[in-house]
């Protein structure tokens, strides 16, 4: 039977081919095509994609990087999900209001705040100096701002709450009598978890895992801020095909879709693991 | 048969001011089809979940088998559970569901945990399966069998680990009245077959009088009576056990001598002993137990209000001196006709007072509305028996 009500999904539809289809064919055609440096015409081509080899690099940290993070929130956010979902429901109101708060604020100045903690004469080296540490070590700072780490934590930092969300909701919902006929079948706490809990978590892992891997790929600002310009990603390496001084739109264009097919692909490998729980949503 | 298998003692379950069990004592015979019997709200449940080992009385012991296993968790006791609404894994099919318990390593005799071979979970698997008619299910994912599927699997659950004891926690009452049938049946069945103890918890009492070699009828958290089904039906210790169980008249009574009571001012043989003299007791008359007799011959006189054809018998409702009797009788009675009856002295069963005494008028408490309603709206005096009776016979 048609749903009468179709109509009122409209606004969505106009919306979304405005704003998403119809950029993502401007952007193909951008991928394949060049402009010719005299004439400035546009011409057919793949070079930006043959060219691409030399950005290798970053593809790969870009992607070892939002893995890593990826699997940094998980391990922290799923111990606080599971906690939070076990607690009382007053408990998890304020659990879920100091998760979320960080989120109120602006994310330049997160992550600006953490520049000024991590640099080389900021907050935590001074702790370490005031401690005596650096003395110990025998060196003037210990280096934090502009490595891998620092990008990580910025990462995981920014994106945990997408993580602890998800999971949370699909923990809290689970069936307590589930847990009690695991039990009544002689199940200790460690095998009720893993045989139970865990397996039927799963569609919060996806959708968690998504929700941090995706922007995480993509991410620009936290990488150039932290990573002091040395832990170049795919979203720095895109800015600058658009606003900075390498200006080349269909480079940058190119970069985009390759960036774009990867993350479907592993998006659709994943959700495979999860075959027959609810599908986790897909970016 | 008469083993003793699990002891409550003086068990007592509260939070805060709120008394869920009161002082219960109760022993459970091994191989035994117990039925905790009650209303809702009636601690039933709770009893049960003490036996499984999901609540802690507050205080007394729970003894199996002699030993005290008041903080045993429930993974370490020889008891398993049917869920009321099943508590079926949704994310393993009906193979796995019911493999679940085997595939826990279980401490061996000298405490080793071993694990169960493959071959062997599976052959008990599909054993069970075989037990509760679900032989080629084994695939299917637990959301698409039906609700009478489902319960099975979680008996199947439940069972394949050869549990002493097995609790059923309402099992069937989210099942239509036909399956219901059929699966006490069933029930039945693989209790016989198993020799497996069950301990059910219903408020259906055609359930409990069906299956049960015992019923304990509970109520307020206090245990009513424990007895047959047969006992229970033809000796209830109160008011409440009467009402709850069956159809009942309950009137006011003096018990003037040892198997002599007096109802209406009328004397009337029976067969109960041990009452003081003159005292004020609660007299149960089965509906089916009352004959009726010409007018002349009667015990007691009234006149039929209403006539409400059941199938096998007719549902009568006599006034009795402004006391409305239920009567089920193969002999029709035209309304407004003046009748007699006769009850034999084991048709009369005669009960302490209690709290519940006058509680339950069913059709035999004096009530003036009763009387009211009889003026304005003749029909409306037996309520729903009469009007929704599909092709009812009235007059």
């Amino acid at each position: 039977m048609r749903n009468k009500r179709a109509w009122f999904a409209f606004p969505y539809v106009i919306w979304m081919a405005l704003f998403v289809v119809i950029p993502i064919v401007i952007m193909a055609v951008y991928a394949f095509t060049a402009a010719d440096p005299v004439t400035n015409a546009s011409y057919a081509t793949m070079a930006n994609f043959t060219g691409m080899g030399i950005y290798l690099s970053v593809f790969l940290r870009s992607f070892w990087l939002a893995v890593v993070a990826t699997l940094v929130c998980l391990l922290i956010g799923y111990p606080v999900s599971y906690w939070m979902a076990k607690e009382g429901p007053r408990f998890q109101r304020v659990a879920m209001a100091l998760i979320m708060l960080p989120m109120w604020m602006n994310f330049l100045l997160r992550t600006y705040s953490w520049m000024s903690i991590l640099e080389n004469n900021g907050l935590l080296n001074q702790l370490f100096r005031a401690m005596g540490l650096l003395n110990l070590l025998g060196v003037e700072y210990i280096q934090m701002i502009g490595t891998s780490g620092a990008v990580v934590l910025g990462m995981v930092y920014n994106y945990l709450p997408f993580m602890i969300l998800p999971i949370y909701s699909v923990i809290v919902k689970l069936d307590g009598s589930l847990i009690e006929a695991a039990r009544d079948l002689g199940a200790n706490s460690a095998t009720v978890f893993r045989k139970v809990i865990f397996p039927l978590s799963l569609p919060g892992i996806l959708s968690g895992v998504t929700m941090v891997f995706v922007p995480s790929v993509s991410t620009f600002a936290i990488s150039n801020l932290l990573g002091g310009g040395n832990q170049m990603m795919l979203g720095d390496l895109i800015e600058l095909q658009f606003l900075g001084g390498a200006y080349n739109p269909h480079l940058g264009a190119a970069i985009s879709m390759v960036m774009m097919v990867i993350v479907v692909v592993c998006m659709v490998v994943m959700n495979h693991f999860g075959e027959g729980e609810e599908q986790a949503v897909i970016m | 048969m008469s083993k003793e298998l699990i002891r409550l003692s003086d068990c007592v379950m509260s939070y805060g001011d709120e008394v869920v069990l009161d002082h219960i004592n109760l022993y459970i015979n091994d191989k035994e089809f117990l039925t905790l019997l009650g209303p809702s709200g009636c601690g039933k449940t709770t009893t049960l979940r003490i036996i499984g080992g999901f609540l802690s009385p507050t205080a007394g012991d729970v003894l199996f088998d002699g030993v005290r296993i008041n903080d045993v968790p429930p993974h370490q006791r020889a008891v398993n559970t049917v869920f009321q609404r099943y508590a079926l894994f949704p994310h393993l099919n009906v193979f796995e569901n019911v493999a679940f318990g085997l595939r826990i390593p279980k401490a061996d005799g000298s405490g080793r945990k071993v694990k169960l071979p493959e071959q062997e979970i599976h052959q008990r698997v599909m054993e069970m399966l075989e037990v509760v008619n679900l032989k080629g299910f084994e695939k299917r994912p637990v959301s698409a069998l039906s609700g009478g599927q489902q319960q099975r699997v979680a008996i199947a659950r439940a069972l394949v680990n050869r549990p002493r004891v097995l609790l059923l926690d309402e099992p069937l009452g989210a099942l239509d009245m036909r399956l219901r049938k059929d699966m006490q049946n069933e029930l039945k069945r693989i209790q016989q077959e198993m020799e497996i103890t069950f301990i059910y918890v219903t408020h259906d009492q055609e359930e409990a009088l069906a299956m049960s070699d015992t019923v304990v009828v509970m109520d307020g958290g206090r245990i009513q009576q424990i007895g047959t089904p047969e006992d229970i039906y033809n000796e209830p210790k109160n008011a409440f056990v009467a009402d709850f169980i069956g159809e009942s008249n309950i009137i006011d009574g003096i018990m003037r001598d040892d198997g002599v009571v007096e109802i209406f001012n009328r004397r009337f043989q029976c067969l109960d002993k041990g009452f003081a003299k003159d005292e004020p007791v609660d007299v149960v008359i089965r509906p089916e137990d009352v004959d009726i007799v010409d007018e002349e011959a009667g015990q007691l006189r009234g006149t039929v209000t209403s006539v409400t054809f059941k199938g096998v018998h007719y549902d009568t409702i006599v006034d009795f001196y402004g006391f409305k009797w239920l009567i089920q009788t193969t002999d029709f009675c035209p309304v407004d006709s003046h009748i007699g009856i006769k009850i034999d002295p084991d048709g009369i069963h005669v009960m302490k007072k209690s709290q519940y005494s006058g509680m339950f008028g069913d059709y035999s408490s004096y009530s003036e509305e009763y009387e009211e309603l009889d003026v304005v709206e003749p029909e409306d005096e037996d309520g729903e028996e009469s009007d929704s009776q599909e092709g009812g016979y009235e007059e």
